[in-house]
């Protein structure tokens, strides 16, 4: 048990909370404000696993756009509040099949993994090789990523628009 | 008495051809061209399209006289050209065209005589319902004959052959509309066609000879001149090239189209049943001749027994025929006669054929447009309706006299000439049978033509209406032929040269012999003819004389039932019998496979039509209502709702890793 | 020194529980809150793997996953104000037209 794992499971927990109140919240605002927590938490995770861009970006992406997006899209759309409101018919389906895709994976990830052997070691940091590699290595689905994103503003502009034609 | 040069001298080609030989060609191509012109712009041509072959024709003679002009000069050489055209094989095909002195000399008859015809059918034509065709196939058929008579090949040589049967066909049967007419010009085509199978099997040898390479007359000549072929073959080429021969030229057996063949219009029996195209036959025994000369001696005998039969049998069948026409063309087939016996007397008695086909070209078609010019002022055909026109139709009298005279063998006119020459050849080569039977067909030759006279010009008129002259284009024609026939023997009196011979000779030029005893003999031989004619028909008023002579009298006037024979042996079992036979295997046995093939098919196609319904279908659609069923039950789980969407999918997920864990 | 099956536990936790939250939330957008959770774990795994291996591989494709989802809660989020102009609801449920 070293100090990173110990610091680990702390933020994990948190992780693993917020994603718990996410999908179990009344209060729509609520549930997107667990949502930071969470993607703040895993934030936090890269950092320890010395991703300190991805850790970054994810702040910056997720949190800093993604969410308000979120909320953006929850002001624009006058979410309601109360239970029977926000979840549906099939919570228990629902469990079940979380629960079972839970269980399926912890003992894939048991049975594949020798408890002990199994580590990541204390590592580097890694910015510049990554931006090095991203430009060198992975440059092409980086453009191709970019036409993605260009893809998807414009598509989104184009959905959202108000039909004024008449 | 005067005996011409016996010199040597081997056929050669000319060295420096003149222009008329050159375009020699032209002379059977011009023809050809006015019949196109005739034939789609004839109609529209004022005059009715005649003006285009009586040019062709004319311009025609002209080089045939030109060409005729080489050889007068005394030329003795033969000019050759011709085009390669196709090859099969190692067969070489080809267009050409030979002219030597008998080349030119059979150019000028063609074109002269033709060119007669197409003048005189101006006036003797003139209404007629199909006028332009019948100057089409005019100047076509002459076109043909020319073909024939420069060909340098034998399959040429047969095209044109072949081209004059259809054109004689056509014509003799140019007033169709009457059954009689178009019934002879079958029977004149199919007989013709009888000889013309063993003429083309002769070709066939002739080129086998050659070694299937070619079919080029002086090639086939010097094969069979320098021993290049067995006696046999050569004996059976020559065998049945006479079979075309006597298919064509009217010869004992195949002789019984031409009488029928009066039936067409008078010029054509001029043109193509007295001057050409029964003279091809002629022309193809002498053009051939070395095939014939070195074949089996015994095939010129039966040449000569083929001829005397017919020379015999025709003339006597002369003196019972009614119609004028007809005591014509029977006489044509007798003299046709004496040019093929001429022919198997050999090389001399070539070059006497060839003269009696010269003169008998002329006088020949003189009778017969005389002939024409009666019947076109009677309306009749039938001397019993004829007499007295010889002060009516006067032209008509004096030249169709001349004519007659010659075809006698009176001197000093054409006929006696040639006749003489062949009976000197027969006493000189020493065949007596041929020499008297020649002697005796002059005699009755005299005496038909003589009734023929009587009947016609003499006594009194029997007919009906008002005979009048023939109009001039036909009376001019008539005179002009008379004026050839005077001075035409003179080209091969012995007197004056016997220039004739110096055109046409085989390999050698022949002595001209002058036999007195001979000429005085052949001369009293005619006179003696026209005097028992004479004898017989001076009163004649209505009943032939001849009638008394009881049975042979109905023998010789049924033509030696030779026509019957034919009708009921050959003609009749086909037509009916076996043509009625071959109808029913058709009907019955054929039609009856192939109804029975379509009566199965269809018994099998319902049944596979069944198996198609019942089965097939049956299996599809009911597929297609598994399939239906199946998706009736399954669309319940199209329930709209993306979540429950996502709940299967990711169910189906565990499962799978479930399953794929525990393999 | 972090035992990697740890961080992978924690990564099939989010998962599962992004899973339950797509199966269960009615309203679109909270469906769609759901699904960047599922996509962060996605991203831990690659993350750690590649911190596994000693290969920058993973955090680079983190990276783009990153972008993507992005890009897809752009075009999410459009959608849903979509189907909410033109049904006053987004609940996921009444969207079912293409019901049997």
């Amino acid at each position: 048990m070293t100090g990173a794992e110990i610091a680990f499971v702390v933020i994990g927990v948190a992780a693993v909370v917020g994603a718990i109140r996410v999908v179990t919240a009344r209060n729509v605002v609520r549930a997107a404000l667990y949502l930071v927590v969470t993607l703040s938490a895993v934030a936090g995770v890269y950092l320890l696993l010395a991703a300190e861009f991805v850790a970054w970006v994810q702040i910056l992406i997720y949190v800093g756009a993604i969410v308000i997006l979120f909320l953006f899209g929850l002001m624009l759309t006058k979410a309601p509040i109360g239970r029977e409101a926000l979840d549906n018919q099939r919570r228990g389906v629902a469990f079940l099949v979380g629960v079972a895709i839970l269980a399926g994976l912890v003992y894939l990830i048991q049975g594949a993994f020798d408890w002990d052997a199994a580590r990541i070691d204390p590592l580097e940091g890694s910015v510049a090789a990554v931006g090095s590699s991203i430009f060198s290595r992975f440059v092409l689905p980086f453009e191709v990523i970019s036409f993605l994103l260009l893809a998807a503003l414009i598509g989104a502009i184009v959905l959202s628009r108000k039909e004024d034609r008449p | 008495m005067v005996a011409a040069e016996s010199a040597e001298s081997i056929v050669k080609a000319i060295h420096d051809p003149s222009w008329f030989l050159r375009y020699s060609w032209l002379i059977a191509l011009l023809p050809a061209i006015a019949a196109a012109f005739t034939l789609f712009i004839g109609k529209r041509t004022p005059g009715k399209g005649s003006v285009y072959g009586i040019t062709a024709l004319a311009a025609a003679l002209v080089m045939s006289l030109g060409v005729l002009w080489t050889f007068v000069g005394g030329e003795r050489g033969f000019y050759e050209a011709s085009i390669p055209w196709f090859q099969i094989g190692q067969l070489h095909m080809e267009a050409g065209v030979y002219v030597d002195g008998l080349t030119a000399v059979m150019l000028v008859v063609v074109t002269s005589i033709s060119l007669c015809v197409h003048i005189y059918s101006l006036g003797y034509m003139k209404g007629d319902v199909r006028y332009t065709w019948f100057y089409v196939v005019l100047s076509l058929f002459t076109s043909a004959m020319l073909v024939v008579v420069l060909a340098n090949n034998l399959f040429m040589l047969l095209v044109g052959w072949e081209i004059m049967g259809v054109c004689s066909y056509l014509l003799i049967g140019h007033w169709w509309e009457d059954h009689v007419n178009s019934s002879s010009a079958i029977k004149a085509f199919i007989t013709t066609r009888v000889g013309d199978v063993p003429f083309m099997f002769g070709i066939f040898v002739l080129v086998f000879i050659t070694g299937f390479t070619t079919s080029n007359i002086p090639k086939i000549s010097e094969i069979v001149s320098s021993g290049g072929a067995s006696v046999g073959l050569v004996s059976a080429a020559a065998l049945l090239l006479f079979g075309g021969t006597i298919g064509k030229s009217a010869q004992f057996p195949l002789h019984v189209w031409l009488p029928d063949a009066m039936a067409g219009p008078t010029p054509v029996s001029a043109l193509i049943h007295a001057a050409t195209m029964v003279a091809a036959g002629v022309y193809l025994v002498g053009r051939l001749f070395i095939v014939f000369l070195d074949a089996d001696p015994v095939v010129l005998q039966i040449v000569a027994i083929v001829a005397g039969i017919t020379m015999l049998g025709a003339a006597l069948m002369a003196f019972t025929q009614d119609d004028i026409k007809r005591v014509l063309a029977y006489s044509t087939i007798s003299q046709l006669a004496y040019m093929i016996a001429g022919m198997s007397m050999g090389p001399a008695g070539r070059t006497g054929a060839f003269f009696h086909l010269f003169t008998h070209a002329f006088f020949k078609a003189l009778l017969f447009l005389g002939s024409g010019a009666v019947i076109h002022a009677v309306h009749s055909n039938n001397m019993s309706e004829m007499g007295g026109l010889r002060r009516r139709l006067p032209i008509t009298f004096w030249t169709f006299l001349i004519g007659s005279l010659a075809l006698s063998g009176v001197p000093p006119l054409a006929g006696f000439w040639s006749k003489d020459e062949l009976l000197v050849v027969a006493e000189h080569e020493g065949h007596p049978v041929l020499f008297v039977v020649l002697l005796v067909t002059a005699l009755l030759t005299a005496f038909y033509m003589t009734r023929a006279v009587l009947l016609t010009f003499y006594g009194d008129f029997r007919g009906h209406g008002e005979p009048h002259e023939a109009p001039r284009s036909m009376t001019g024609v008539l005179v002009a032929l008379a004026s050839v026939t005077v001075v035409a023997g003179f080209v091969g009196s012995p007197q004056l040269g016997a220039v004739f011979g110096k055109w046409v000779y085989f390999q050698e030029l022949e002595e001209a012999l002058f036999v007195p005893w001979v000429a005085v003999l052949s001369t009293l031989a005619a006179l003696g003819g026209i005097l028992i004619g004479y004898a017989v028909y001076r009163d004649y008023q209505a009943r032939d004389p001849l009638r008394s002579l009881g049975g042979a009298y109905t023998l010789v006037s049924n033509k030696f039932y030779i026509d019957d024979v034919y009708w009921k042996g050959i003609v009749r079992p086909i037509r009916d019998d076996v043509s009625s036979g071959v109808y029913w295997n058709d009907r019955h046995v054929i039609d009856g496979v192939v109804n029975g093939a379509a009566a199965f098919t269809k018994v099998v196609a319902s049944g596979v039509n069944w198996f198609d319904l019942k089965v097939i279908d049956g299996a599809v659609n009911g597929l297609a209502n598994i399939a239906g069923f199946t998706g009736g039950l399954l669309r319940y789980i199209q329930s709209g709702n993306v979540q429950r969407y996502a709940v299967f999918l990711f169910t189906g997920v565990v499962v799978l890793a479930v399953i794929f864990t525990k393999i | 020194m972090i035992r990697l099956p740890l961080v992978l536990f924690l990564s099939a936790a989010l998962f599962s529980t992004g899973v339950y939250g797509v199966l269960a939330r009615r309203n679109g957008v909270l469906v769609l809150m759901s699904i960047e959770l599922m996509l962060n774990a996605v991203n831990i795994n690659l993350v750690a793997f590649g911190a596994a291996l000693h290969d920058l591989t993973g955090q680079v494709f983190a990276l783009f996953v990153i972008t993507v989802a992005a890009a897809e809660v752009g075009i999410g989020l459009a959608i849903v104000i979509l189907i909410y102009r033109n049904r006053e609801t987004i609940n996921v449920d009444e969207v079912n037209l293409l019901k049997w």
